[in-house]
């Protein structure tokens, strides 16, 4: 403990705790991995990572992300019921998480104001969430984790999970890959071709309940949005390939979690908003990167051939006769 | 009503004939049991051009998703290459309503067509081969319809004719028999409108493949269309354009008056049916419009 009442880092309580970082950066990695918390935030970290940057590519191009925000929500009352009743948080958000978007799948776009729909169905979720932490008489420090993620707490067992969670919804993913990226770009021409757009969209959801539940330990409920929207944003963005939109997606997210896990071992700030903030300003990067380059493309291009003048009074004839 | 006839029906189709691509008789169109339009009796044959008229909400759209197997008829039969019609039916390709795309969108234009070669499959593609047939089907693609100059350019930065044309490659990429179109040319300038009808010919006679067309605007296809199929007022009509539109055969479908005009131009203008024309004859206006 510091007396001098300096800022410092939660891990320099621990033994063995070497202040840095130095100018050797495997040193200070293998610094970090000495102890068995950190090593279980990089595994776990890593795995969740991974496939929110993979879902959150397809988040971003079925335009998806206020349904994952809003399953992220709905998933806090399942954590909150579940710490009340004495099972694993994680347990609970992934419970409520999967029946939610299940249900929003099954919706799909047919529901009229299916934005009202969900924003209603995330407030009264959030509110009861509220609820069940204010009938807890356990520690808040529970609650408070499930908003704000606990990366550093993370047992070896939930490791585990999150792994073999990872390696599930990678599975799936491989194997819709194709009809899920051809029903996320043009769904008209992907069902004419024979594809289930319906059952590939539920299929769809539930994957993004699975990542969201995982990625919930990183970031916690209420800042998920940034490391499931933001690898995705930026690779929409700035890949031509879909196989590099993913590759950049999924690397981004994993970057982001290992500098934030880092940066939060040296310092006394939380991981999540190291991960919020690197999403932020990666995005912000992004942006200026694309309007950089299609300035620079549309300075290249020649001068479109000019369309025809057509007379705005013979035009509007035209169109106002034609149209039968 | 035709449409609930027993078949054979009584009355003898357009153009019967051996291998048709489309063969329809007594065929309706509706949803819930409700009924849009019946008693549509007609055949497309190999190679042949039929643009699909009518007014918004005439039903015409749903013509095409008939043919696709996306929606049974409401009655009558409906035929595609001799059998019933079936999602997936590789024979045919279809373009869909021209839909904004995000302009944030990077994905090349190549993929885009890419994904009408092997978008359906399951799993990933890993075999070398097949990605080099892939490249190949889609370079082929891209060069018919001239595209090749922006094959790696990002779709959402693309125009909205370019994007057109993207869409007739990943239609065309797997060599369909039928090509269904639904309103290419809405939301085209007129010199675009022009490019895209005589594009579709040109295809249409270096690849053999028919093509159903639906539109609201005839003008620019009238040099390049073999049959027209006029859909209003619940009831259908098929026959060469100048059969189909008359003022005599469009007032009868409509069940209201309605002129077909011909300008110098060759040009032909459907007149009286909407009420903001605010034309004389309009059946359309009544007195108290008429200012």
């Amino acid at each position: 403990m510091t007396s001098t009442g300096m800022i410092t880092p939660l891990a320099a309580q621990i033994p063995g705790f070497t202040p840095g970082p130095g100018w050797n950066l495997i040193a200070d990695v293998q610094g970090m991995l000495r102890f068995a918390f950190m090593r279980n935030a990089f595994a776990a970290g890593t795995a969740s990572a991974i496939v929110a940057g993979l879902i959150g590519y397809f988040v971003v191009l079925r335009e998806s992300s206020f349904a994952a925000h809003a399953i992220s929500h709905i998933g806090f009352a399942g954590a909150a019921g579940a710490v009340l009743l004495g099972f694993s948080p994680v347990l609970g958000v992934a419970v409520l998480s999967l029946a939610a978007s299940g249900a929003m799948g099954v919706l799909g776009k047919r529901l009229r104001g299916r934005d009202v729909v969900i924003g209603l169905i995330m407030a009264a979720s959030l509110g009861l969430g509220y609820l069940f932490i204010s009938l807890y008489t356990g520690n808040a420090q529970n609650a408070y984790s499930i908003l704000f993620g606990q990366i550093f707490g993370i047992t070896t067992g939930a490791v585990v999970i999150t792994i073999g969670t990872s390696v599930i919804v990678l599975a799936v993913l491989t194997a819709i890959f194709r009809p899920l990226l051809f029903a996320s770009l043009d769904e008209e021409v992907a069902q004419a071709r024979g594809i289930r757009v319906g059952a590939i969209g539920i299929g769809f959801m539930l994957l993004m309940a699975l990542a969201v539940s995982e990625a919930v330990q990183v970031s916690g409920v209420l800042l998920i949005f940034a490391l499931l929207v933001a690898p995705g944003a930026i690779a929409e963005r700035i890949a031509r390939r879909p196989a590099a939109a993913l590759a950049i997606s999924g690397g981004l997210a994993v970057l982001i979690t290992w500098i934030s896990l880092a940066l939060s071992y040296y310092t006394p700030y939380p991981v999540s908003f190291y991960v919020t903030s690197l999403a932020f300003v990666g995005y912000l990067a992004a942006r200026a990167w694309t309007a950089w380059t299609g300035r620079a493309g549309r300075a290249r291009r020649l001068a479109p051939p000019s369309r025809g003048h057509h007379d705005a009074g013979v035009r509007a004839t035209e169109t106002a006769t034609v149209r039968t | 009503m035709r449409g609930t006839q027993p078949f054979p029906p009584a009355g003898p189709p357009a153009a019967p004939g051996p291998g048709a691509v489309i063969e329809a008789s007594g065929l309706a169109s509706g949803y819930g049991g409700k009924i849009i339009w019946s008693g549509a009796d007609f055949s497309v044959g190999p190679g042949e051009f039929l643009t699909v008229l009518g007014p918004n909400g005439a039903g015409k759209s749903t013509l095409l998703r008939m043919m696709l197997g996306l929606l049974p008829p409401a009655g009558g039969t409906l035929r595609v290459f001799g059998g019933p019609p079936e999602r997936g039916n590789p024979g045919i390709g279809y373009v869909p309503q021209r839909r904004a795309l995000d302009p944030d969108l990077s994905i090349s234009a190549e993929d885009i067509v890419g994904l009408g070669v092997d978008g359906h499959r399951w799993g990933v593609r890993l075999s070398p081969r097949a990605g080099r047939q892939r490249r190949e089907a889609v370079a082929g693609a891209l060069a018919a319809v001239g595209a090749s100059g922006y094959a790696r350019r990002a779709v959402g930065r693309l125009s909205g004719g370019e994007q057109q044309r993207l869409q007739l490659a990943q239609a065309l990429v797997t060599h369909p028999r039928l090509l269904l179109l639904d309103e290419p040319l809405a939301s085209l300038d007129l010199r675009s409108q022009q490019e895209v009808s005589q594009l579709v010919a040109d295809l249409r006679a270096e690849q053999d493949f028919a093509v159903v067309l639906v539109t609201h605007d005839v003008n620019p296809l009238l040099p390049v269309t073999d049959r027209v199929m006029y859909i209003a007022g619940g009831s259908v009509s098929v026959g060469a354009p100048d059969e189909v539109i008359t003022s005599e055969n469009l007032s009868r479908l409509y069940q209201a008056e309605v002129e077909v005009i011909t300008d110098s131009r060759g040009r032909v203008f459907v007149v009286g049916l909407e009420a903001e024309a605010a034309h004389p004859h309009s059946p359309a206006t009544t007195a108290g419009a008429q200012s």
